[in-house]
């Protein structure tokens, strides 16, 4: 039944002529923030791509709007994914993180990218910037926590309908579309890392005009489980995910454990291995055996000062 | 009794005529009276109520309960462990002390089974009413996986409830006989509902070895299934990363938990038919004292695991307990835990211990007592734990629960939903076993004492 819908939805698309909106789509909210019209005028441009003189509005992968000679406009497809791709991963690929806490000034700017890319509503956060301290005497420090995309992942284990799953590539996604809704993926992450639908979503027109993927895991549906995605979607256009991609200070480095590099906002690609090696990176909880992917450089030498867990909130960006 | 003897109730059985029924359980199925008729429209409405709060909840999503991310679990989930664990209250009475051999058992193991098979009617829809998308229901099979424990309890479920129906109904074959030929004037309807439930039982001795063996089989089937319920709903909890939840003890934790509350459920009812349905000839003091004392070995039992289960977390105070304790012990849930504490242990063993309060208003008040602190148990279970997760709550964030009014009438609903079937069922059926008693009874007008008659164990 889902996958009928699913495969409904995707004819639905294709025979709009709206297979360059997709394209387009998968370019990060910077995309699907311009107003929507813009868009279909670039599709129907593209479906109609026979007119002479005509020039046309089209979008670049990096957000920019063009007008171009309707003649030389050629569409491009990117494949479409099936159910089955989507539940395998990207071959080849196991993706990591690797926060620098000695880098992170909590200013939060990786919870706001994400929350832009993926629409997410104001109640929740799929990165979240804790305060931590180990141990009265020692510093308090700034976490941002994502999904940890563990590799033992207590969540997919429970779930009883495998709407969440552990792909591959590393990724643990939710597939909203057969989420029953009983929160058990919730009660067994012991990180708190999973967000619920508890009542009807209310996405913005922009998120409504894209297919539901996995990987992006939007348009939400009420009574589903959602959480961070790791950003597949970008990883399959060689992207950084937008809370990396947002962060100041580069402090959150992604990239693919196979090609053992990850890279940060601002350019910087460390050799990943090495990395954890020189810098004595850790996992959070490891006793807890979920064996995360996302790892963490100690809060050694830091630039910025850490929180103050005395006053209501250290803000000190 | 011996076979023979066995075999010869079916032949008076087979020529009954309304002598053979005791008036007083005949009287049972009488009209409903005015009493009973306030009291059905007064639950009746109650589930209209607990009803339309769903049809809310429907529209609105779980966004009408008091859930959230961090307290991802609530009133349904903790409804649902006390409902399977008052639905041990049948295979309790009716298996266990069906094959320990106690025979004073037969005039309630009816009653017993009918709480357990209302109880788990009730407890399935309970997780239903839990799920964020009951319309995917579906999923359960076509997606199911048989790694995660929500489907094993979903089989565990549904295997109990098709045994505990099938183990209420056998011993219901040959009392539907006796009603099906005796000569009360009942409506021609319900005649033919007995006459199909008779299954065309004449009585003889075959059909009555068949019946035996059947029920002794079904005894020791149900057992391990309804141990095999809690458990895994014990390890729906007890398999996660949490603290509080994920403790080796869980599962017999969760087994002894139901057996206490299934005794004080079965009290809690015997109570209200022998004074509603004058059965004070069938339900004796004799009944109330022997669970009495099977409620107060319980008691100290499950005192005992839940010691075992704060003991030791409190002594070595691992990092991951410390809120969650700091919670339970000086925190938002220590009214509820002492009052679960005093109404829950406290009270009801000084009752059942004494044996100045060892009688039927003693007992009674202590199982009623028990069934309260049963269900707050169900809640220290399951709230706390949530309330102290790993990563401590985020800053700026208040995280709590306070059920809403929707998930209160949802609960009061399905309450009263237990006590509509419940009453329709002794209306229709009898409550007592009428073939049983009269097994029991040598002389009809005699006041059952169980004990005198050691021969009756040879059969169990
Ligand atoms: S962090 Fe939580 S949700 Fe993410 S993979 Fe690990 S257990 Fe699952
Ligand atoms: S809430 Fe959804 S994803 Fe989570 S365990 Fe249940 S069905 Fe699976």
């Amino acid at each position: 039944m889902n996958l009928d819908r699913r495969h409904f939805l995707r004819l639905g698309m294709a025979t709009a002529g709206a297979a360059a909106v997709a394209a387009a789509g998968f370019e990060t909210a910077t995309a699907a923030q311009t107003p929507a019209p813009g868009n279909s005028g670039a599709a129907g441009g593209v479906s109609g791509g026979n007119a002479g003189g005509k020039t046309m509005k089209v979008m670049t992968t990096d957000g920019q709007l063009l007008e171009v000679p309707a003649g030389q406009a050629r569409q491009i497809k990117l494949p479409v994914l099936s159910s089955a791709d989507i539940r395998q991963g990207i071959p080849g690929r196991r993706f990591v993180m690797m926060i620098d806490l000695a880098k992170c000034d909590g200013c939060g700017q990786c919870t706001k990218s994400c929350g832009q890319m993926h629409f997410i509503p104001p109640d929740r956060q799929w990165i979240r910037v804790f305060q931590m301290q180990d141990s009265p005497a020692t510093a308090p420090y700034y976490m941002p926590r994502p999904c940890f995309h563990c590799d033992n992942p207590p969540c997919t284990k429970v779930c009883p309908v495998g709407a969440t799953f552990k792909r591959e590539d590393g990724i643990v996604l939710i597939d909203n579309e057969r989420c029953i809704g009983c929160r058990f993926c919730m009660a067994a992450c012991p990180f708190n890392a999973r967000c619920f639908n508890w009542g009807p979503p209310n996405d913005p027109p922009a998120a409504l005009a894209e297919g539901y993927s996995p990987e992006h895991g939007f348009p939400r549906r009420i009574g589903t489980a959602e959480k961070c995605d790791f950003c597949p979607d970008m990883a399959r256009q060689g992207k950084l995910p937008d809370c990396s991609s947002g962060c100041p200070m580069g402090a959150i480095y992604y990239g693919d454990q196979n090609e053992d590099a990850v890279t940060n906002s601002q350019g910087e690609t460390l050799r990943f291995s090495q990395t954890l090696r020189d810098r004595a990176a850790f996992r959070y909880r490891e006793d807890l055996g979920t064996q995360p992917r996302v790892y963490y450089l100690p809060p050694v030498n830091r630039q910025y000062p850490g929180p103050d867990l005395h006053s209501k909130k250290g803000d000190q960006a | 009794m011996t076979r023979r003897s066995a075999a010869s109730i079916p032949h008076s059985a087979a020529s009954a005529d309304t002598a053979e029924i005791p008036a007083d359980l005949l009287a049972t199925l009488g009209p409903l009276g005015r009493a009973g008729w306030c009291l059905l429209v007064g639950l009746v409405a109650i589930v209209c109520w607990g009803a339309g709060a769903y049809i809310y909840q429907l529209r609105h999503g779980l966004a009408a309960t008091g859930m959230n991310d961090y307290f991802s679990w609530g009133l349904y989930i903790i409804n649902y462990i006390f409902l399977i664990g008052v639905g041990m209250a049948g295979t309790l009475i009716s298996a266990m002390l069906r094959l320990t051999g106690a025979s004073w058992r037969r005039s309630i193991t009816r009653l017993a089974e009918a709480i357990t098979l209302f109880a788990l009617l009730l407890a399935g829809p309970m997780i239903m009413i839990d799920m964020g998308r009951p319309d995917r229901f579906l999923n359960l099979l076509i997606h199911g996986r048989l790694q995660s424990p929500i489907l094993w309890d979903v089989f565990s479920l549904n295997t109990y409830l098709a045994g505990s129906l099938l183990y209420l109904y056998l011993p219901m074959i040959p009392d539907m006989a006796l009603l099906r030929d005796c000569s009360a004037p009942f409506a021609p309807w319900r005649r033919r509902l007995y006459r199909v439930l008779a299954l065309g039982w004449h009585g003889d001795a075959r059909q009555h070895r068949r019946l035996e063996k059947a029920m002794a089989i079904m005894a020791i089937i149900i057992l391990p299934v309804a141990v095999s319920l809690h458990t895994i709903t014990a390890w729906i909890f007890g398999l996660t990363l949490r603290p509080g939840w994920h403790s080796t003890i869980i599962g017999p934790d969760y087994v002894i938990g139901a057996l206490y509350s299934g005794i004080a459920a079965v009290i809690t009812v015997m109570a209200i038919f022998r004074r509603s349905f004058h059965l004070e000839k069938y339900l004796t003091a004799d009944h109330f004292r022997k669970l009495g004392l099977l409620l107060l070995t319980l008691c100290a039992v499950y005192f005992y695991f839940t010691l075992n289960e704060y003991v030791g977390p409190s002594f070595v105070t691992e990092t991951a307990e410390i809120p969650l304790l700091a919670h339970i012990f000086h925190g938002p849930y220590t009214v509820v835990f002492w009052s679960m504490a005093t109404v829950g242990f406290l009270l009801p063993g000084l009752l059942l211990a004494l044996p100045w309060t060892r009688n039927i208003p003693g007992i009674v008040t202590a199982s009623v007592l028990v069934n309260i602190g049963m269900w707050l148990m169900r809640f220290i279970i399951v709230v706390p734990t949530l309330s102290a997760p790993y990563l401590p709550f985020p800053p700026g964030t208040h995280y709590h629960y306070v059920p809403t009014l929707v998930e209160w009438s949802i609960t009061a609903g399905a309450f009263a939903a237990f006590g509509v079937l419940y009453l329709v069922f002794a209306k229709l059926f009898p409550i007592v076993s009428i073939w049983e008693t009269m097994e029991t009874e040598p002389k009809e007008a005699t006041v059952p004492v169980a004990a005198n008659q050691p021969a009756e164990e040879v059969l169990v």
